[in-house]
């Protein structure tokens, strides 16, 4: 899977049209175009703006109910925007039975989201992951390139926090 | 041919023929949910399997041509439990409850059910989240319903290249529906109600006005006034166990009165003056054209079909200008109830309610239009379709079958057979043309019973042509002139008008554009099943009542000269253009 790049500000609704023409433009003449374009749209916003899907589906002469069912079929698609950072909380099994699943809800309640949503200011999403290989420090968490072992429930607030201040001293 | 036996009998079917179209052939009837007549088999829901001699397993008969020799048994154990192991998996996640649900006396899976001897869920499944959409005024949409037959997609995307359902999501979680399970009006549904006339169960239906119009008919302050479209007196017996194609034109409007609707109209009527307008709006556009020189939009199309108009409105907003400005039948009624008619009976307009009997869901949305009420009062109230009339007669306790047959109420009842055929496809073209071919030629139309063949029948589109002669003075500059008409039905056959007009802009004067496959004998409001033999029966009951009439050319319509008398002045007049015509837009 690649990471995509986290853009600096949104694109507009006319930059996503551009490139959107741009990509299916290149792509479409391959059988079975739809999945390909859809990464390629994908890796460039970060996720799959619902002006890109549109302007796919006209290009491609297909409903956007359709272009919509093939995004949904896959997990790997995203049509919700990207935070700045993308947490990941393992569920593998010893993560899960060491308390994984507590650390999710915590980082739930605390950002305010649910799992493949983005807060609303654009800063964390929320993801849950497979095994990190990192099994015997569980249970572990991902925020961004960062590993966080043995998280705490308790300590989550702490973690996040350290990403807010991050942020206000960036700006 | 094949030979096969089915059943221990012996048959002879062509070549490619299914196991299920086998088997009719010989009077056995195999269950199906998914099958749709006519498009590829899907082979999703697997209730039509039976036993084949050799084969290892079941096979679905929807999907399995047969073979020489093959020997198929329809009936067997293995058969019976692996239909009623489907049927139980299907209930177990089925979020229903038949007592109050629309479909609860012509709903497949019941029947299904029944049928097989269940009658209460084996498995106590766990059931998707049910998810209701009522953001359209045609449709009702229940997902806890849905048995993911997908029947509704083959209709929106094959038959009307629409697409706005489309399995979302994947496993357990799949909606049958519009983009990301959102709802209709959140994507480019032009409210057919193709999908609800193909549903085996009740995951969409119409969104029913019944309750609105018993409220009115109980209102003793006002007058309520019911039109009915042509397309209803040929299907609305089948709500009653008739053949399909039996017409019940009279019963249907003694039904009416019982009810007690306050006067019985016909859309006809207002189908007459819809040949009037539209034919001299055509007339005008060719005289610009040919004569003038004026860079004027050719072809002009048709606009009685508000599925047809959205269909525009979304996908083809360059040619809005061809089509028509006049508005519907249904529409132009409401319009003449809601001032000619309240004029002459002395009613305030205000207390006139008018209800539609529609075999169309669109017609609910039409009515809504904002722009639908250009007296200052809406044009239409309500709109039921077909089958909520057949709902309500019945809730009466009406014998329908015995009642004796009525007249319509005059002067909105009046009509001529040329109305009629509005119902079928080809139909408003061939009206149109009776009236035009007179007035341009002074002379009757020369085809044998004033009938356009080329353009009726249920090919999905049709062309003809036309060479005018003999043109009176005042429309000589058509003389010679080779009018071409195309005519198209199913919005995916609308769909290639365009195409050839890509091609070839000139290629037509004329075209008519019905939405749903048939004509408005196939609407989406119609009782259920209409097949293509159920079309057929229906569109000879439509021509049987044209012929039968004393007056089958429009304007020859005594209502209609003494409307334009009384009233509407002329044709395209000042009083016609407010009230009888409409503009539209890009969407
Ligand atoms: S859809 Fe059919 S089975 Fe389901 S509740 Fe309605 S009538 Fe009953
Ligand atoms: S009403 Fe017509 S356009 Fe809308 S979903 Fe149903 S079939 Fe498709
Ligand atoms: S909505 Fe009706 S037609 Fe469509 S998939 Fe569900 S059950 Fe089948
Ligand atoms: S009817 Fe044959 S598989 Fe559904």
């Amino acid at each position: 899977m690649v990471d995509a790049q986290i853009p600096t500000r949104e694109p507009t609704d006319e930059e996503i049209t551009k490139q959107t023409e741009i990509i299916v433009g290149e792509l479409i003449g391959r059988k079975g175009a739809l999945i390909p374009i859809l990464q390629t749209l994908q890796e460039l916003f970060g996720y799959l703006p619902e002006t890109a899907l549109k302007r796919t589906g006209e290009l491609m002469k297909i409903s956007y109910s359709e272009v919509a069912g093939v995004v949904s079929f896959y997990k790997y698609f995203s049509i919700v925007p990207r935070g700045k950072y993308l947490i990941r909380v393992c569920l593998g099994t010893s993560c899960y039975v060491r308390g994984g699943k507590e650390v999710l809800e915590s980082l739930k309640n605390n950002l305010g989201i649910d799992i493949d949503e983005t807060t609303e200011d654009r800063l964390f999403s929320l993801k849950v992951g497979r095994c990190f290989g990192a099994c015997g420090l569980a249970p572990v968490i991902m925020i961004n390139d960062d590993i966080y072992r043995r998280v705490k429930p308790s300590k989550v607030g702490e973690i996040l926090q350290s990403y807010r201040v991050q942020e206000d001293t960036d700006d | 041919m094949t030979d096969l036996t089915i059943n221990g009998i012996e048959i002879s079917v062509e070549d490619g023929t299914t196991i299920l179209d086998a088997a009719s052939k010989i009077g056995v009837t195999i269950p199906t949910l998914c099958h749709l007549q006519g498009h590829e088999p899907l082979g999703a829901c697997r209730i039509c399997v039976v036993e084949v001699e050799g084969a290892r397993s079941l096979m679905p008969s929807c999907a399995t041509p047969v073979t020489r020799g093959m020997v198929v048994k329809t009936n067997t154990r293995k058969v019976r439990e692996a239909r009623k192991l489907i049927v139980d998996l299907l209930l177990s996640e089925h979020e229903g409850n038949c007592q109050f649900c629309d479909r609860s006396n012509d709903c497949e899976l019941e029947k299904i059910a029944s049928s097989i001897g269940i009658s209460k869920p084996l498995y106590a499944g766990e059931k998707p989240e049910a998810r209701f959409d009522y953001t359209t005024k045609a449709l009702i949409r229940d997902t806890g319903k849905c048995i993911k037959c997908r029947r509704c997609i083959t209709a929106c995307n094959e038959i009307q290249a629409v697409g706005a359902l489309f399995p979302q999501n994947r496993g357990f979680e799949t909606v049958i529906g519009p983009a990301f399970t959102s709802d209709l009006a959140d994507v480019q549904c032009v409210q057919c109600g193709q999908c609800a006339a193909v549903c085996p169960v009740g995951a969409i239906i119409e969104r029913s006005n019944i309750d609105d119009v018993w409220e009115a008919i109980d209102n003793p302050g006002k007058h309520v006034v019911v039109q009915t479209a042509p397309a209803i007196r040929a299907a609305l017996g089948e709500c009653f166990d008739y053949e399909p194609g039996t017409l019940v034109t009279g019963k249907m409007i003694t039904a009416l009165r019982s009810l007690g609707f306050d006067a019985v109209f016909d859309t006809n009527f207002a189908a007459d003056l819809t040949i009037i307008e539209e034919g001299n709006e055509l007339l005008t556009r060719l005289k610009k054209k040919l004569v003038n020189g004026e860079d004027i939009a050719l072809p002009m199309f048709t606009s009685c079909s508000p599925g047809w108009i959205n269909y525009a409105e979304y996908f083809h907003p360059d040619y809005l200008n061809n089509i028509s400005s006049c508005k519907s039948p249904q529409q132009m009624f409401g319009a003449v109830a809601k001032t000619y008619y309240a004029q002459k009976q002395g009613i305030d307009p205000a207390d006139i309610v008018v209800v539609s009997v529609m075999p169309c869901t669109a017609k609910k949305y039409e009515a809504a239009r904002d722009e639908m009420a250009d007296s200052g009062f809406t044009d239409v109230d309500y709109v039921l379709t077909t089958r909520e009339l057949g709902k309500m007669i019945k809730s009466t306790g009406i014998d329908f079958r015995s009642l004796p047959d009525g007249v319509m109420d005059n002067p909105l009842g009046v009509s001529s057979g040329a109305a009629d055929i509005f119902a079928n496809t080809g139909g408003v073209m061939e009206a149109a043309i009776r009236t035009v071919y007179e007035l341009v030629t002074g002379r009757e139309l020369p085809f044998e019973n004033l009938h356009l063949t080329p353009v009726a029948g249920l090919k999905g589109f049709k062309e003809a042509s036309l060479t005018i002669e003999g043109t009176v003075p005042a429309w000589s500059f058509l003389e010679g002139v080779e009018v071409k008409v195309a005519v198209a039905h199913g919005l995916s056959n609308a769909a290639e008008v365009f195409r050839r007009l890509e091609e070839d802009p000139g290629r037509y004067h004329f075209v008519e554009v019905m939405s749903c496959p048939g004509g408005c004998i196939g609407g989406g409001g119609q009782p259920r099943f209409t097949d293509d033999s159920v079309r057929l029966k229906r569109i000879n009951a439509i021509y049987a009542e044209d012929e039968g009439k004393p007056i089958r050319k429009s304007h020859m319509n005594p209502m209609i000269t003494q409307i334009y008398e009384e009233f509407l002045i002329e044709p395209l007049g000042e009083k016609s253009h407010h009230l009888l015509h409409t503009h539209y837009a890009k969407k």
